[in-house]
């Protein structure tokens, strides 16, 4: 077998340059915007939350600082303890966010391979949750809950409730990675080398929307973590219903910020993990 | 590998279309958009179902099995490389579906990526590599699995001009380095003309004419391959026995079973010939150069007869005498030429 000559081309991906012929003045003016509108935003977001923080450190007389509020979020003796709040919500975080992905990845590559037609359907009827109020969905769901009961009383059965609602979230993000892509002629490509329709989805579509995927992931996740209307409406026990009823219980008013802010900080931490996770499985890609 | 013979007969795409490849053959479907050609080939490769008809491989009916079963190698015109995977993985994906073992599967896809070229860049993602070399991988990684049929789908045409030919000349060398059957779908004729066997011009999802390159350039056999493959001036003339007799020239005809009477006749570019012409006579064959384009070594020169305009294929140093507005005499060379049908009455000949 011959071997070929490499043909001299350059690739594809050039590191980007930027514009040189782009105008000093121009490029300062949009600088100095981007500054501008970062600031605003950043003191927008940051001045409650340092008033948060500030507020969890007051001590029993106005001004004084003290670490109690800190501390009773470990020693807090419920009913029903704050760590097991904390618990539920982690767990109906990570199930919530994994059966949605396990329903909508594959369901979503199927449709967009094997039958387009009813695309427009799926996506309506993923989108739907979205124009419902969750006060209204707990209305129909009240009675479907009293069954759930009778078999199982975990808090963690919200998490069926929880997958309806993070339906149109995680199906936007998984609709922009597949379209980000050439769906049909990879699957082509991988169907001609002797792929099963399962080794398609699984290993050659699945993953390249590995980011779209972890951002459904965060998505679905967050919005577990931060749900209070139907978990509270439905007398279950989770991470935000907790939250309300410290701040009704206790006489150290403190504990609900400190709360607030180790959920804010739990969340902001997960979703560093996560985009960070993404980022370096994209740079071993690229 | 016995060949390959196909029927479909469906109105729409595909309209009962055969065909027969030799093992060992490349053969080049070539026509406009929307003829049939894609569709031959992804039905070919079961990416598509036929309404009719049947696919034989080797003499096994392959028509109802699906796509992962068919045992065919196919590049497309897009670029079709896994994004996840290195060049080398994505040469040696067919294998692991396979269950080669991964030593086998790694030295076969080195292998498959150094006779396209590219085993320097084995460890290289897709995007990494130009769209030429990314072509190249989905050749390797087609070939990887030893198919018996190879399916090229336009591969060249999301490419540069010079990356095409010389990916053009690089496929051929391969195939026939590796001996596989290869079928080759592509709009420009020239990619057809210079790389295949033979060249199947396809209009209307039927093939209108089979044949070795040079004969489907000669001795076309309908007036669309006449006029797809290559440039074609339609001048006005009159059959009468073999010959067709255009401007007082007598050219013989290619089917000698053409009925007399007025027709339309089909003359290239370069049998036409021309001198500069200061006599000042007006005949038939005298004309006014009104454009002339650059071609590299050849010119393109085009020439107002006064009721037509013909164009003429000349060496450049020859176009160069013979500037806009100069007057030039004629010649038109006695190749066989091909009369279109539904002849047109003299005053309605275009060029």
């Amino acid at each position: 077998m011959a071997a070929v000559t490499s043909v001299g081309e350059a690739p594809l991906a050039v590191p980007a340059k930027r514009g040189r012929g782009m105008q000093a003045g121009r490029r300062r003016r949009l600088n100095a915007f981007r500054y501008v509108v970062f600031t605003f935003f950043a003191l927008f977001f940051l001045l409650p939350l340092l008033a948060m923080l500030r507020f969890s450190f007051e001590g029993s007389t106005l001004g004084t600082w003290s670490a109690s509020a800190w501390s009773q979020i470990v020693s807090y003796q419920g009913p029903p303890p704050l760590l097991s709040a904390v618990e539920i919500s982690l767990e109906l975080g990570v199930l919530t966010s994994v059966v949605t992905l396990a329903l909508l990845v594959p369901t979503m590559i199927w449709i967009r391979l094997r039958v387009q037609w009813i695309s427009r359907a799926f996506e309506f009827l993923c989108l739907l949750p979205l124009t419902i109020p969750a006060i209204v969905l707990v209305v129909g769901l009240a009675p479907v809950y009293n069954k759930i009961r009778h078999v199982e009383l975990s808090a963690l059965m919200l998490f069926w409730a929880y997958v309806v609602l993070a339906l149109p979230y995680a199906y936007r993000a998984l609709a922009a990675g597949l379209n980000a892509m050439d769906v049909k002629t990879l699957s082509e490509a991988a169907r001609s080398l002797g792929a099963s329709w399962f080794t398609v989805i699984f290993r050659v579509i699945a993953p390249n929307m590995w980011q779209a995927i972890l951002n459904a992931l965060l998505l679905s996740a967050a919005l577990a973590l931060g749900e209070f209307t139907i978990a509270y409406t439905l007398l279950y026990n989770n991470l935000q219903v907790e939250l309300y009823s410290i701040d009704r219980n206790t006489p150290n008013a403190s504990v609900i910020f400190s709360t607030s802010l180790a959920a804010l900080i739990f969340t902001f931490l997960l979703l560093l993990i996560i985009s960070y996770a993404g980022r370096r499985r994209r740079r071993g890609m690229r | 590998m016995e060949g390959l013979s196909r029927r479909y007969g469906e109105v729409v795409a595909l309209d009962g279309l055969d065909l027969t490849v030799h093992a060992g053959e490349l053969v080049a479907l070539l026509g406009p958009s929307g003829c049939g050609k894609t569709t031959t080939l992804r039905l070919l490769a079961g990416l598509e179902d036929a309404d009719a008809g049947q696919i034989t491989v080797g003499g096994n009916d392959v028509t109802r099995l699906p796509a992962s079963k068919r045992d065919m190698g196919m590049v497309f015109q897009a670029y079709s490389l896994f994004p996840h995977m290195t060049a080398r993985q994505n040469v040696a994906f067919g294998l692991r579906l396979r269950r080669i073992g991964s030593a086998q599967r790694d030295r076969k896809a080195l292998e498959m990526l150094e006779l396209v070229g590219l085993a320097s860049q084995a460890d290289r993602y897709p995007h990494q590599l130009s769209g030429g070399q990314q072509q190249r991988v989905a050749l390797a990684r087609a070939l990887a699995i030893e198919p018996q049929v190879l399916l090229l789908d336009e591969p060249l045409s999301a490419l540069d001009a010079k990356v095409r030919a010389q990916l053009r000349d690089q496929i051929r060398r391969i195939q026939l380095d590796v001996g596989i059957t290869t079928l080759f779908v592509t709009h420009d004729q020239e990619e057809a003309l210079a790389i295949s066997d033979r060249v199947g011009v396809m209009q209307d999802g039927r093939i209108e004419q089979l044949a070795p390159p040079v004969e489907v350039y000669s001795r076309p056999a309908t007036s669309f391959v006449a006029e797809f493959v290559g440039l074609t001036n339609r001048l006005a003339g009159t059959v009468s026995g073999s010959t067709v007799t255009v401007r007082g020239r007598d050219l013989p005809l290619v089917d000698i079973s053409t009925p007399p009477g007025p027709a339309i006749a089909l003359v290239r570019p370069e049998a036409v010939t021309l001198a500069s012409d200061s006599s000042g006579d007006s005949g038939p064959l005298t004309g006014t150069v009104i454009a002339s384009t650059f071609l590299g070594a050849t010119s393109r020169v085009t020439v107002d007869l006064g009721d037509t305009t013909i164009m003429a294929q000349l060496s450049t140093a020859e176009a160069v005498e013979l500037p806009a507005g100069s007057r030039v005499s004629l010649t038109i060379r006695p190749d066989p030429v091909l009369v279109s049908a539904g002849a047109a009455p003299a005053s309605e000949a275009e060029a």
